[in-house]
């Protein structure tokens, strides 16, 4: 089944919806999502949005700008992370205006909180940027950004998973997509489609994200010659709950939560004398690392304190009710009265398909766009995070960036027409699903997800080398060939979820080779990428993005320069 | 611990009527009941079907009956569900296949209050100034995540489908009471029928079943007290 529309968005997170609803009215335009919009991982995040309205204290975009460009250790593309210090304010208004339930200041205000990484006067001391509704930021934004689309009676295909990438003579003709319900396999020609399929935190074993962050996007748009950028830098949130993963936003340090380990001592001092406990995530979760390395691990375990007993049921039950029931029901304990048990978890990448400031895919070192193609959100990578992001800055990310690639569409699809679809446009889409229902293999995908899962956690994780990462490289060859063998127990086609648990685990190994052979490559530490045989920092070598394109012999590598303007590299310190 | 998973399984590509499937294995008791559906479906038996994202009680994918509740699969543990544990998908709408139901009428009796803020004065240029006491009113219901265990639970929309069902009024209530809305009437009338706020009889099974602690009685009553005053 062929359906023909000027534009297709795949993905319904906060990215695809801001996408969408620029779309809508101004062209024949559809949303495609393997999840009901408000299913997405956008309605996980906790802890704001951030943006210098200023609305306690003195704030500027300008020292917004200027802790994002230090937070990415200097490799963020700085002309993007002005437009996104900038836009953020009014996108944070109009949020609101749309009816976005912020938490509020005693003058009826948006309230704003502090958050990690995020200072007053370039560097001085923490400020309140993070503008929040309670600890449900993403919920509210999530289900806002939907509720506009109702209004705007925006059409969604729901439970359709994308699985492949139409391109013809160098421009993107559409996508092919699989319907849960049916099982049908079909068609979507279009003048413009948009990637908002989020991030990978699948592939490592603790994790924040959902079952469903599986990096479809970015395996898709890669097996079709475009390259991702900068994988290698992937962020590990300090404090997802002991073992489960599941996160504790930021808010409860910038609530002045504090982390101590087994000697009771407040560790941070010796990390980061100036921010303490409100250091960015890179920095803040090798401090856990070491502590626990050096055997000061709660019990000598793998884990260590997250301390909110002295913040008082008014602060834990009004701005943090989430986390609190969290720690409640999936720990058994009441954070009140006792300190919670907490390690890294894997949470954010930072790379992803590569962007102009317009959401427009860019496929080599000169920036050339492949028209008609556009990303936003957790799977592009624009670059406004560099080599670590600080938190909040994703929210602003997928809504800035969402609707400038929105923008960017409608233009595109008033002055130009459809391609031809490629012949026989669906059949590498139906090869795939049908080698999985045929195959008579015999290993269970979930053995193979299990080695990678806790493979990728001891190798490529906070602290990496290049012994560990070859050794990765190894095993991703030989999961690589058992996933080759993969079977399946359901051959149905009604929702055939198995099916699609396998599709996503081909991606998670293909998106994990790109992270892990490029960070075999980048030898030098930065922001998230830390190699301890090479600790420092060298911007006389690696102060580039790093481009990997999938050909017959494997993952090839390319770089691009950094966009600097405003702000010269300098030691990393708080 | 030792489990025993009884699971409702029917797919209809195949099966003529529903069948229990009885699976047997050794869990940790701080498990998600999901983590144990995702381990009957990863190394026992791939067919077994639901929905499932966030695993932590956020995204409302996974509502069914747990012995006899509707509860998250990813919000309980194992240890407190005891060994063995019937497993089977909400009441009220259509299985497609084992705990996987038919929600398109749920969700489009959400869309059908209208819920999305409406306002006729233009928009100031920062934010329109709200307290912190005018917030309070509609935090409760916010909070829902239109997973649909209320509305499933709901003896009054057993009895009648077409009743606009308990998550739906939740959401209207959201936009009622916020001091920004200026929608009121539209979405009054929408309530104002007989499948609207009047089918409620006060049963408080919904409250029963929110995951989200939603005090849904209370804000059905509220917008049934705002319906008969025609003040908000
Ligand atoms: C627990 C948690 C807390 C966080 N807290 C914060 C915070 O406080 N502040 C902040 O700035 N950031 C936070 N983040 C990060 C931020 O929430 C995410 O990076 C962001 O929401 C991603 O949005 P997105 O729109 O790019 O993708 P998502 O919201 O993940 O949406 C992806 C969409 O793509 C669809 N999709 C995926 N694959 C396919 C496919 N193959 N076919 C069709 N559709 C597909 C899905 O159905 C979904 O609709 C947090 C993240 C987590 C995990
Ligand atoms: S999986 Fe998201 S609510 Fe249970």
């Amino acid at each position: 089944m062929v359906q023909r529309y000027d534009a297709v968005v795949v993905g319904a997170g906060g990215a695809g919806l801001m996408a969408a609803l620029q779309l809508a009215g101004r062209g024949h335009v559809a949303v495609l999502s393997k999840l009901y919009p408000t299913r997405s991982h956008t309605g996980t995040a906790q802890g704001g949005i951030g943006a210098a309205l200023g609305n306690h204290e003195e704030d500027h975009w300008e020292w917004h700008m200027f802790d994002t460009v230090k937070g990415s250790d200097y490799l963020a593309d700085q002309d993007a992370v002005e437009i996104l210090c900038r836009e953020a304010i009014e996108t944070v208004y109009d949020l609101e205006h749309w009816g976005l339930p912020f938490s509020r200041t005693p003058e009826g205000k948006i309230a704003q909180r502090p958050f990690g990484g995020h200072t007053r006067e370039f560097g001085k001391a923490p400020v309140r940027r993070s503008c929040y509704a309670a600890d449900r930021t993403g919920h509210m934004i999530l289900q806002t950004c939907y509720q506009q689309c109702i209004k705007h009676d925006v059409h969604f295909y729901n439970e359709y998973h994308v699985l492949d990438l139409l391109i013809e003579n160098g421009r993107c003709a559409g996508v092919v997509a699989l319907c849960l319900a049916t099982g049908e396999i079909c068609t979507f020609h279009a003048k413009a489609v948009l990637f908002a399929t989020g991030g990978c935190g699948k592939m490592y074993r603790v994790s924040s994200n959902a079952h469903s962050l599986t990096g479809d996007g970015m395996a898709v748009v890669y097996r079709r010659a475009i390259p991702l950028e900068d994988m290698e830098f992937f962020q590990f949130h300090p404090t997802g709950i002991y073992k489960m993963g599941i996160l504790l936003s930021e808010a409860a340090r910038g609530e002045g939560a504090i982390l101590r380990n087994k000697l009771n001592e407040r560790f941070m001092e010796r990390y980061a004398p100036a921010l303490l406990d409100l250091a960015p995530r890179d920095l803040t979760s090798r401090a856990i690392y070491r502590e626990i390395r050096e055997g000061r691990g709660i019990e000598g375990k793998n884990y260590v304190h997250l301390d909110m007993t002295h913040l008082g049921s008014e602060v834990l039950d009004k701005k943090l009710p989430d986390i609190t029931e969290f720690v409640r029901t999936y720990m058994g304990i009441d954070p009140l009265t006792h300190p919670v048990p907490i390690q890294p978890t894997a949470h954010y990448a930072m790379g992803g398909i590569p962007t102009d400031v317009d959401g427009r895919v860019v496929i080599d070192e000169k920036n050339t766009p492949l028209p008609g193609l556009y990303a936003a959100g957790e799977v592009a990578c624009v670059s406004v995070h560099g080599a670590n992001r600080l938190g909040t800055n994703s929210l602003v990310d997928i809504l800035v960036f969402g609707r400038r690639g929105g923008r960017h569409a409608v233009k595109f699809i008033q002055e130009n027409d459809w391609v031809p679809l490629p012949a026989h446009a669906d059949e590498p889409a139906r090869a795939l699903v049908s080698q999985v229902l045929k195959s008579t293999g015999k290993e269970r995908a979930a053995d193979i997800r299990d080695v990678l899962q806790d493979e990728m956690m001891d190798k490529a994780s906070v602290f990496r080398d290049a012994k560990g990462l070859t050794a990765m490289r190894g095993k991703l060859r030989e999961l690589r060939d058992r996933y080759r063998q993969v079977k399946s127990e359901d051959h149905g086609a009604r929702y055939n979820t198995e099916l699609l648990e396998v599709i996503e685990l081909g991606g998670l190994l293909d998106v994990a080779d790109v992270l892990v052979e490029s960070a075999l490559a980048r030898q030098e530490s930065r922001g998230g990428h830390y190699r301890e045989d090479f600790p420092k920092r060298d911007d006389a070598n690696w102060l580039k993005h790093t481009l990997a394109y999938q050909t017959p012999k494997g993952v090839e590598l390319k770089f691009k320069p950094v966009t600097i303007t405003k702000f010269q590299p300098m030691e990393r310190k708080y | 611990m030792q489990v025993t998973l009884r699971i409702k399984r029917f797919n209809p590509e195949k099966d003529k009527e529903p069948w229990w499937g009885e699976y047997k294995f050794a869990a940790e008791p701080t498990d998600r009941l999901l983590d144990a559906l995702n381990y009957v479906k990863w190394y026992l038996d791939g067919s077994l079907t639901y929905r499932r994202s966030c695993a932590h009680g956020i995204c409302g994918s996974d509502a069914m009956q747990i012995n006899g509740s509707n509860r998250l699969a990813c919000k309980v543990l194992l240890m407190n569900l005891g060994q063995k544990i019937t497993i089977e998908p909400l009441r009220g709408y259509r299985v497609i296949k084992d705990l996987l139901v038919d929600m398109d009428a749920f969700l489009a009796k959400y869309r059908s209050v209208r819920p999305y803020l409406v306002t006729h004065t233009p928009d100031p240029e920062k934010e329109r100034l709200q307290s912190p006491a005018d917030r309070e009113k509609f935090d409760d219901t916010t909070k829902c995540i239109l997973c649909g265990a209320c509305t499933s639970g709901c003896p009054s929309f057993w009895a009648d489908g077409e009743y606009v069902g308990p998550a739906a009024i939740v959401n209207a209530h959201r936009f009622l009471f916020d001091s920004r809305d200026e929608g009121g009437e539209d979405r009054m009338q929408v309530l104002n029928t007989l499948d609207g706020v009047w089918r409620c009889r006060t049963i408080f099974n919904c409250v029963e079943a929110c995951p989200r602690e939603i005090n849904v009685t209370r804000a059905i009553g509220e917008v049934k007290k705002a319906l008969l005053y025609r003040k908000i």
